[in-house]
């Protein structure tokens, strides 16, 4: 049985090409996924986010669980509405799954985790309460709507009250704040200004159609892809999962080292790991003809590798990728492509930021 | 659904064929196939002069989803392509059986062009799919 969203059918009304994805019927594309990727590198474009799972935490002890659970460190939020971006590891020092958690007060936090891996999440979530008084409360309740893109904030404005639009007039990157009916975010998984804007599902239709009439281009799952490899941003299940680590995911400004004391899931094997590391995750870059792909095969003087997310970088106009290689790698890899190897660069696992080339 | 011209013949690995008269032929991918592959990105085509014979991998075609191998539907010397496609392989999404063509071969076999599907046998062949 296949999954849908509230807006499943505000897709099929803009005419979108729906698949499967990790049981969710889901919008590929509309119409041409790279002019939805540009309406969200020069314009506003919008995702449906619904699928995603949403956990409000709550308790006296909610601090000390996020300490134990995350390796990013929940005592870094001092503001309300602030969030953090962490991985979730297991006792081998592994990615169960990244995540965003938003803090409100010491008992008071909520958690946004990837839909591919709910029934693990919830699972594990669940396991870890064991000695904490915390409640966990799955918000199947709430739509999700991503609105991103440089006019991202003057469309949205648009369809605010005063009282909503002074809340989040001058709201930084990475904070939440609850507005009447909407709780809004200044987050996203593009690498451009915008909100990931939480709403009861009942009012999301209308909301995704007041977003439509305002000019607002509907993007599926594929230019979300592309948007966020540009961004250098992870996906999980691709970049890692449970038998990598964070430190071989580009993810090692995560983990939250200090204070020594906490004793955070996964720090010691994370710590022995450290000592001897063997890979990292880069950015590829190839301006050659082809595209890079996902699981193409990766060698260089140090030892093999694998590309993790490749794609066709609508921005640059040319392929780009991640690759976990070994940690000794140098600036040139070589990639196998249709049964050739072609020389590619690396740089940084980071190549587009509010429209513009990075590296 | 998708278009399928009247005129035109097909080969069921999607491609289509346009006879232009003087043994000449053009050929290009069916509205079907450049929906199911979406966005390209780049089109690798054959060098002008190359023989091809039927089944030959003759064309690349790429998307940001996937790379697909086009298929020559029948026998021929490639006497000239479609350089457009270098700046501007959306031609293929936006106008496949216009200004997206691939390529035109010369046919040294009318007889093969005949024997490939019609456009009601290549509906037919896409709804078994």
């Amino acid at each position: 049985m296949t999954n849908k969203t509230v807006l499943h059918a505000k897709h099929l009304e803009s005419g979108a090409k729906m698949v499967d994805f990790h049981g969710w019927e889901m919008p590929i594309r509309y119409g041409s996924q790279i002019e939805e990727h540009q309406a969200v590198r020069e314009n506003v474009g919008m995702f449906d986010v619904s699928h995603m799972t949403v956990v409000d935490v709550k308790g006296s002890d909610a601090t000390a669980y996020l300490q134990k659970l995350l390796a990013n460190d929940v005592a870094k939020l001092k503001e309300q509405g602030k969030a953090l971006y962490s991985g979730m590891l297991n006792e081998q020092g592994g990615v169960i799954d990244d995540l965003i958690v938003y803090y409100f007060a010491a008992n008071d936090y909520r958690l946004v985790v990837n839909s591919a891996t709910r029934e693990k999440d919830l699972a594990w979530l669940s396991q870890v309460t064991a000695g904490f008084d915390v409640t966990l409360n799955e918000r199947a309740d709430l739509a999700m709507i991503a609105v991103q893109g440089p006019k991202a904030p003057e469309v949205v404005a648009g369809l605010l009250s005063q009282t909503q639009q002074n809340l989040i007039a001058n709201m930084k990157p990475f904070y939440g704040v609850q507005a009447g009916e909407l709780f809004i975010a200044t987050t996203g998984y593009t690498g451009e200004a915008g909100y990931e804007i939480l709403l009861e599902n009942e009012l999301a239709a209308e909301f995704w159609q007041k977003l439509l009439d305002a000019g607002v281009v509907p993007c599926g799952l594929g230019a979300r892809d592309t948007l966020r490899l540009e961004a250098g941003m992870n996906l999980y299940g691709q970049d890692m999962d449970e038998s990598i680590s964070p430190l071989a995911a580009n993810m090692g400004w995560t983990i939250a080292w200090q204070p020594e004391d906490r004793d955070f899931i996964g720090r010691a094997a994370l710590t022995e790991y450290k000592n001897k590391q063997t890979e990292k995750l880069v950015g590829v870059v190839m301006t050659e003809k082809g595209v890079l792909r996902s699981g193409s095969k990766v060698r260089c003087a140090a030892g093999e590798g694998i590309i993790t997310s490749g794609t066709f970088s609508p921005t640059l106009g040319h392929s780009i990728a991640f690759a976990r290689v070994p940690v000794d790698a140098g600036d040139e890899l070589e990639v196998e492509m249709r049964k050739k190897w072609v020389t590619v660069s690396v740089v940084k696992p980071a190549f587009v930021r509010h429209g513009k080339k990075i590296f | 659904m998708s278009n399928i011209p009247a005129e035109l013949k097909y080969a069921d690995s999607h491609e289509w064929v346009r006879d232009d008269g003087d043994g000449i032929v053009t050929i290009g991918i069916s509205d079907h196939a450049q929906d199911l592959l979406g966005d390209l990105v780049h089109v690798d085509l054959p060098e002008v002069g190359a023989g091809f014979t039927a089944g030959d991998e003759i064309a690349v075609v790429e998307s940001v989803k996937a790379a697909s191998d086009v298929y020559s539907p029948i026998a021929g010397e490639v006497v000239e392509v479609n350089e457009e496609l270098e700046d501007s392989p959306e031609l293929v999404n936006t106008d496949p059986y216009g200004d997206g063509w691939l390529f035109k071969l010369k046919v040294e076999d009318m007889g093969e062009v005949d024997s490939l599907l019609d456009a009601e046998g290549y509906e037919a062949a896409l709804d078994d799919e």
